[in-house]
């Protein structure tokens, strides 16, 4: 097996975690995970902002002195006055990479280098060559597209120079809206929302009448029921100019999630026994990849190879 | 046809769906300042059997729209996927060839193409193009030179204004009434995620194709997309149809609406607000309805605007329109989120 190039990047934190517990986890990360890339920032809710952004510096220099490249996403829906200050405060700031999760971050990125985040719209050859004379160095795509699609954008980002992320592992973000769901479920309102999204670190299970696991609400975000695994995918990606996977942090064993993918990219681990790794490391959990094959996100199919 | 005074003279333009070329001389009867249709393809995101124009369909849809004194809007409004783009630039095209006042676009790619291919034709931004600030509606204009934006569905009525004042001379189109998205719109991937076709995708939310009615093992009826129970009704009850985001789910311990009841959008009320406000244009949904939906519902949108810019606005009754009898303000209630 031929050792890939590809990196990793560790996505945002799509839950609200106390700050606390935040800290130790990127201090791990930093120390022991082999990703290339860590993106900060509170991406789902701005109610969440400030219990953690004071210590975005200090985990940042962490990480940075541990090696890895910092990115900050932006907020994935802006509405209010604070929220679009935020979001242009987060694009002046000419040291850091961000990653543009909305039109907004778009616009105020506009004309220096950035990333794209999977909660932008970029389907097609001709949006990614438009993000890319607009500056754009690196897209996260939207975890709806197929291989082909996939394929096709990868030979588009060889000519315009972007590297193409793919998420790899963890719930997918399905959908963001207005409304607090999460606040709902408890009888609640956003603007009084007793921050309850804070008792699932791995979100909230949503299930159907008949008891199957379906989704997972996260505050205004819905994620899926399953994990995203692309374990016997990444493979087959790399090689069609994926340049790196994203694995976006679920309530588990994230160094070891790293570990994993690491390994089967560099053809120390077959794909077999590395997900079996992956599914001791989540118990209990479903994974999916249906997407890339094509079919409805929420299944699983065989590898693409060979397609 | 009752003459009416063409688009420029309504302070507050009424958008209406034609999904149809029937549905569309309903909507011009009852009032219509402009209608919205979509080419019979996966270009729009009403992309259903039976729904939707031809080419031709769509050249002669424009000559009746233009001959009463309306304009006509062509949604192009999903993301064309790679390798068929051609699809979607060949839609802009025709679009251009039948006259269309503008055409609506939520792709950036596609909004790049049409400004490029047709300089002269005027791009609106769908609401699946999900911009929802004055500095990402001001880029898109500078970028692309949209002239109207309709806005998601997920600001306040005073967000809406506030906005609508900062972007001028963009203009902006809200919601008024029908279907309505609880998520940002085109930024969700829950229809794809359990039946592997999306609005962004293929232009359908909850296809038809992947519906079906089971009846239990105690006689209930469940109704169910893809092998996912979206809801469940006694036998005999009304069952709606399986809206992924409108079903009935079970977390934290509680079954409920976890996301929305089965219920319309009406923001009738908020006509006055919404002329004060600035904004440009009022879109009623449904392009998959019939025409009596369209007859009475733009019916009852023309008097009240009609009513409100006189002075005497009345709050028209539409319960009989309306999914489950019930409606709501959605976002433009802060309480709503």
């Amino acid at each position: 097996m031929v050792r890939s190039h590809a990196k990793l990047t560790l996505g945002p934190l799509n839950f609200h975690w106390p700050a606390a517990v935040r800290r130790d986890f990127y201090a791990r990360i930093a120390d022991e995970a082999p990703v290339d890339t860590v993106v900060l920032g509170e991406v789902v809710c701005s109610k969440r902002a400030p219990f953690f952004d004071s210590h975005i510096p200090e985990v940042a220099e962490r990480l940075r002195r541990a090696g890895k490249e910092v990115v900050l996403g932006s907020l994935a829906l802006v509405m209010q006055a604070r929220e679009r200050q935020a979001v242009l405060d987060l694009a002046a700031d000419s040291d850091i990479l961000v990653e543009a999760n909305d039109l907004t971050a778009v616009a105020a990125c506009a004309g220096r280098p950035h990333a794209i985040g999977p909660l932008v719209a970029v389907y097609n050859p001709g949006t990614l060559e438009l993000m890319a004379r607009q500056g754009a160095t690196r897209v996260c795509l939207p975890g709806e597209l197929t291989a082909d699609a996939i394929t096709a954008l990868s030979r588009t980002a060889l000519v315009t120079g972007t590297e193409i992320e793919v998420q790899a592992f963890g719930r997918l973000p399905l959908a963001i809206s207005a409304r607090c769901y999460h606040a709902r479920a408890h009888g609640l309102h956003k603007d009084g929302c007793r921050y309850v999204c804070e008792k699932h670190p791995d979100g909230m299970d949503l299930d159907t009448l008949d008891g199957t696991p379906f989704l997972a609400v996260n505050g205004v975000q819905t994620l899926s029921g399953s994990y995203l695994d692309l374990l016997a995918d990444v493979g087959p990606l790399s090689t069609l100019g994926v340049g790196r996977f994203r694995l976006s942090p679920q309530d588990c064993d994230m160094v070891a999630v790293a570990e994993t993918f690491r390994a089967v990219l560099d053809g120390d681990v077959p794909v077999a026994p590395a997900q079996q790794r992956l599914r001791n490391l989540c118990p209990g959990r479903r994974f999916s990849n249906g997407f890339l094959h094509g079919v409805e996100g929420k299944s699983y199919r065989a590898s693409v190879r060979g397609v | 046809m009752t003459a009416r005074p063409p688009l420029a003279a309504s302070p507050l333009s009424l958008v209406c769906p034609a999904g149809t070329p029937a549905a569309l001389d309903a909507a011009l009867e009852a009032g219509a300042d402009a209608v919205y249709c979509g080419f019979a393809d996966a270009t729009n995101a009403r992309n259903f059997p039976g729904l939707n124009f031809s080419h031709k369909e769509m050249r002669a849809a424009v000559d009746r729209t233009h001959r009463a004194g309306r304009g006509l809007y062509i949604a192009i409004n999903t993301f064309p996927r790679a390798g068929e783009e051609e699809t979607w630039h060949q839609a802009v095209d025709a679009a251009a060839e039948a006259g269309a006042d503008a055409v609506i676009l939520a792709d950036l790619g596609l909004l790049s193409y049409a400004q490029a291919t047709h300089p002269a034709l005027r791009l609106h931004l769908s609401v699946q193009a999900a911009a929802s600030t004055p500095e990402a509606i001001r880029y898109l204009a500078q970028a692309f030179g949209v002239q109207r934006v309709v806005l998601p569905r997920v600001l306040t009525l005073a967000e809406v204004t506030a906005l609508t004042a900062a972007v001028a001379p963009v203009e902006t189109e809200v919601f008024a009434f029908g279907g309505m998205c609880v998520m940002a719109e085109g930024r969700c991937q829950l229809s794809s995620y359990v039946t592997g076709q999306s609005p962004n995708t293929h232009g359908v939310c909850s296809p038809p194709a992947a519906v079906q009615f089971r009846r239990e093992a105690g006689g209930d009826i469940s109704a169910r997309l893809n092998d996912i129970t979206i809801d469940r009704h006694a036998a005999g009850s009304p069952a709606g149809y399986p809206t992924l985001c409108k079903g009935r789910f079970r977390a934290n311990g509680t079954t409920g609406y976890l996301f929305e009841e089965p219920t319309s959008l009406n923001a009738a009320d908020h006509i006055p607000g919404l002329i004060a406000g600035g904004v440009r244009a009022l879109k009623i949904e449904g392009r998959q309805r019939g025409r009596a939906y369209v007859t009475r519902v733009v019916g009852e949108f023309r008097r009240a605007i009609d009513a409100a810019v006189a002075g005497g606005f009345r709050m028209p009754d539409l319960a009989s329109e309306m999914e489950g009898g019930r409606a709501t303000a959605g976002a433009y209630d802060r309480r709503w989120r």
